[in-house]
């Protein structure tokens, strides 16, 4: 693969269990994300995969398990904390501002590191447009890096859903994140917008070191890119370790293919 | 042309303090999904504490300038509002996040009673008077270009001025402050804003703070038009049309929607007025907004209910 050094573990899940009234979403599963890494989540429709993502993200809290990120256990984590974290994500079905610009939408992901207060920014200018500036000068970088400059001005409703989804993605790395969770970065897109998705989602490996967990049911993409896949079915993991491995895995087989046992 | 033009600024200025009031209640419903029922009773609370604190402040300090004595009695009552904006947060609408629409409006109805009661329980239920020095004579503006010139209320131009400022610099702060970024991020999506790391429970404290300078704002105004009495927690409900004729999710929306019931009202009275035997100023605006609510469910600039069944 490329030059990147895949690291120590930074992200620790074990035993998550997490159900939804009597439905058991997810059940005793146990995995480790490495610094630097691309980690793919897989398995067919309902299989947990959102579910996980939610987890980790804090949107869901697991009834048991334990997540350690860091050497530090963050199973109360809510979705604020996990951006405080360092844990940037994105969303299957799009969840940007709508009625905002495109430039807008990926200035709201540096909120976390602007520093001028309200008031500041209400009364002393000074201050809080010379930060503004910086930042914007960062956002700038992002967008030039995505190749998204001609819509830069552009209320995102407007765009087309790849271009929307490369949106999410900026909104993400604008958070300068230490990991970067991707909910199915490639649904609904056409063969070349994937190839796109891809190269970003390599480069931003690549060129950021950021450690990236990416949830996708298309296996062909997946096994491409990610260096290690965790399988998911009926809320269970069935396999876990490189595409390779996970590709000759019996059970992974009979769940994607529905053989007989 | 004089006497029309004359209708049609006095409906523009007093449409700006709907425009006003209405802002209140877009910001909150904006940011939070919460038909805030108590902005009226923030509106009565605001001037209460406007009116009293500008009697005690001189007794306490045994100053006799009335400029600053205002100007503390303002300053008290910002924090005061800032207070009332915390504390709804902290004790009732903290614990509300993701319910129903309808639980949020009754909790916002159990708001307003607790600050009308609390508000007269510590500052009286008497009528007092704010006094902030507003000239009451009436201008002539225009004599050069009309006969007779235009009739113009002073106290309703300064009156309308200071909302429109207001108005103004508020759109500035969500269009170009990162926290006004913020704001408008919450509006559009929660989960997403909070997994960007915008905290959800400070920007919402802080649209309070918005909304209750808006009140107080509000009070002060027509406090000293008309006293400051029970009555101005039901003046807000005046409000209530302009936020359905402009949309209940569009800032410019309150603008407008304001300024054309204030406009209307005022007209309708005086040519509609003799035919159907006046007092249409006093339904005019909820005749209108009936009409909205047939037609055009999501105001002139809201946006369009699609619900999945």
């Amino acid at each position: 693969m490329n030059g990147r050094k895949i690291g120590e573990v930074i992200l620790d899940l074990k035993n998550i269990s997490l159900s939804f009234g009597g439905v058991k979403a997810l059940t005793d599963i146990s995995f480790d994300v490495r610094e630097h890494e691309i980690r793919a989540i897989i398995g067919p429709n309902g299989a947990g995969k959102s579910s996980m993502l939610n987890v980790i993200n804090g949107v869901y809290r697991p009834q048991q398990g334990d997540i350690i990120l860091r050497g530090e256990h963050h199973a109360n984590m809510d979705s604020y904390g996990a951006a405080k974290a360092g844990l940037a994500r994105t969303f299957q079905n799009i969840a940007l501002f709508k009625g905002m610009s495109v430039l807008d939408n990926i200035m709201t992901g540096r909120n976390l590191k602007m520093k001028a207060n309200m008031l500041q920014q209400a009364i002393w200018f000074g201050a809080a447009q010379r930060e503004e500036l910086e930042h914007r000068a960062k956002v700038e970088e992002i967008i030039d890096f995505l190749e998204i400059q001609h819509i830069r001005k552009t209320p995102v409703g407007r765009l087309p859903y790849g271009l929307q989804k490369r949106v999410d993605l900026a909104r993400a790395l604008a958070m300068e994140p230490q990991i970067l969770l991707l909910d199915e970065p490639m649904a609904g897109m056409n063969v070349e917008e994937k190839q796109d998705m891809c190269r970003f989602i390599l480069d931003v490996n690549d060129q950021f070191g950021t450690t990236v967990v990416l949830i996708e049911h298309d296996m062909g993409v997946v096994m491409d890119i990610s260096d290690r896949v965790v399988v998911l079915d009926y809320g269970k993991k069935i396999g876990d370790g490189t595409p390779d491995e996970v590709r000759a895995n019996p059970d992974v087989i009979s769940a994607y293919l529905g053989a007989s046992h | 042309m004089a006497f029309f033009l004359e209708t049609l600024l006095g409906g523009l200025m007093s449409g700006m303090l709907y425009s006003l009031v209405a802002l209140g209640f877009v910001l909150i419903f904006k940011a939070s999904g919460v038909f805030n029922f108590a902005q009226g009773a923030m509106v009565l609370f605001a001037a209460l504490a406007m009116a009293r604190f500008s009697e005690w402040i001189p007794d306490w300090l045994g100053m006799e300038n009335l400029f600053v004595a205002n100007l503390l009695a303002f300053a008290v009552a910002v924090v005061v509002m800032f207070v009332v904006a915390w504390l709804i947060e902290r004790l009732a609408l903290r614990y509300l996040v993701n319910q129903e629409g309808a639980t949020l409006l009754m909790a916002t109805l159990g708001i307003a009673y607790v600050l009308d009661g609390i508000g007269q329980t510590i500052f009286g239920s008497d009528i007092y008077k704010i006094d902030v020095g507003m000239p009451k004579d009436p201008v002539m503006m225009l004599e050069s270009v009309f006969e007779g010139g235009i009739l113009i209320n002073k106290e309703d131009f300064i009156a309308a001025l200071i909302a429109a400022l207001l108005v103004i610099s508020l759109s500035i702060f969500f269009q170009k402050t990162a926290t006004g970024r913020a704001l408008r991020a919450v509006a559009d999506d929660h989960q997403a804003a909070q997994s960007i790391g915008i905290p959800l429970d400070r920007i919402w404290v802080i649209v309070w703070c918005v909304a209750g300078i808006t009140a107080l704002v509000a009070g002060i105004i027509w406090g000293s038009k008309l006293g400051v009495q029970f009555s101005l927690s039901t003046i807000a409900l005046r409000a209530l049309p302009v936020v359905i004729l402009g949309g209940l999710t569009s800032v410019p929306g309150a603008i407008i929607g304001g300024l054309i019931i204030g406009v209307g009202e005022k007209l309708s009275e005086v040519y509609l007025g003799p035919y159907v035997g006046g007092g249409i100023e006093i339904w005019f605006a909820y005749m209108l907004a009936l009409v909205f609510l047939l037609f055009r469910p999501q105001g002139l600039f809201g946006e369009k209910i699609i619900d999945r069944v």
